[in-house]
């Protein structure tokens, strides 16, 4: 049960319920999700930021967004569970590039403090091959998830356990977008 | 110095948004539907909860210009803005306000750090679903921003005037969302 009342709480898990319940605050977050995640005008993949969403949702805990975000990664990246399960573990020795681990290290120091991102870090994402505009976005889509992470959890929403229920909304998700969603009318209300 | 090549003479967010400049208007509007609006917890409270924030954080840029912004709402009174950062809970402020800034510090930690009694205090002392909830998403985007400029490595602005201008230019009309 939610700290407070949200309707249709049993149908609506996490962030959704939240939407239907301040749907003026709902309207620009989901704008703020699709630039951040979706825009074509970008040279990191959208999987590549679902999976920066997703590590820093891991880091906090937040079981929603890591599941819901870690499904949109796997549609993107036609992963059955493993590769984004593995980088959660450890992404150091996943097989991804040495460009996006670089980032995740950025995103990991951002989830603890902005204060915590180094030179150093920073240094190497760049010696990977990664653009001032790529690092300015993971820093952004991480502390970004930071702030959805919180509000999914200080507000006490509750999370479907099975993994495979978040699966048909990672589709959606990749298919439709966030701009346009509305929890009320996903449940035909 | 930033970390990435910043357009010169922008400071702070607006450095920022002068180098992605296709977000601001997304980080304005959604900015303006939870500082600038008066509905529940006023202006001035919103502003408060997010000064309180970060300095938790130890964000200088965001606890100045929010700080100021704030103390631009409450006729000038910065030394109440002060006494809040320092110790909310002896500062003269209404208890509900209280109650509301110790959920904000909760999720300044994490949001699993929110707890049932702080909501129950927080209701007790009449704070209606809708301050709640405004409450833990103001405190959570400031968690956002904080990380933003700092995770960037934005440089500090040390003259308070700075902020006192700004402050009194966001408070007194221009708000947050982009102008043409």
């Amino acid at each position: 049960m939610a700290y407070i009342n949200l309707p249709e709480e049993n149908q609506l898990p996490g962030i959704r319920g939240l939407m239907a319940f301040r749907p003026e605050t709902a309207r620009p977050l989901n704008a703020l999700a699709e630039v951040l995640l979706r825009d074509e005008n970008n040279s990191l993949s959208r999987g590549e930021r679902e999976t920066i969403a997703t590590y820093v949702s891991y880091l906090n805990n937040c079981l929603f967004c890591q599941s819901v975000h870690g499904a949109a990664a796997q549609c993107y990246l036609e992963d059955d569970g493993s590769l984004i399960g593995q980088i959660k573990e450890n992404y150091e020795k996943a097989p991804i590039s040495e460009k996006l681990k670089a980032l995740l290290a950025i995103a990991g120091s951002v989830q603890k403090g902005g204060k915590n991102v180094t030179n150093e870090q920073v240094e190497t994402a760049r010696d990977a091959g990664a653009s001032d505009k790529e690092i300015h976005d993971t820093v952004l889509i991480a502390a970004a998830f930071c702030m959805f992470n919180r509000y999914v959890d200080g507000l006490g929403t509750w999370a479907p356990a099975d993994p495979q229920v978040y699966i048909p909304r990672g589709i959606r998700i990749a298919e439709e977008g966030y701009a346009n969603y509305d929890p009320m009318n996903s449940i035909g209300k | 110095m930033a970390y990435i090549q910043l357009p010169d003479n922008a400071i702070g967010m607006r450095g920022l948004m002068a180098f992605r400049p296709h977000l601001a208007p997304h980080l304005g509007a959604f900015t303006e539907g939870i500082l600038s609006i008066d509905e529940g917890l006023s202006k001035a409270e919103r502003e408060i909860i997010g000064t309180l924030v970060s300095k938790l954080n130890e964000c200088q840029l965001c606890e100045g210009v929010h700080g100021a912004v704030a103390a631009c709402y409450l006729n000038d009174d910065e030394a109440l803005i002060s006494q809040i950062k320092e110790n909310y809970e002896n500062a003269p402020i209404t208890d509900k306000l209280k109650s509301l800034l110790a959920i904000a510090a909760s999720v300044q930690k994490s949001g699993k750090s929110v707890s049932v009694s702080q909501i129950e205090r927080a209701k007790a002392l009449g704070a209606t679903d809708i301050e709640i909830h405004d409450t833990v998403i103001i405190a959570a985007t400031f968690c956002f921003f904080n990380r933003y400029l700092d995770g960037l490595g934005i440089t500090p602005i040390e003259d308070p005037e700075v902020f006192r201008e700004r402050g009194r230019m966001i408070a007194k009309g221009l708000g947050y969302a982009p102008k043409k």
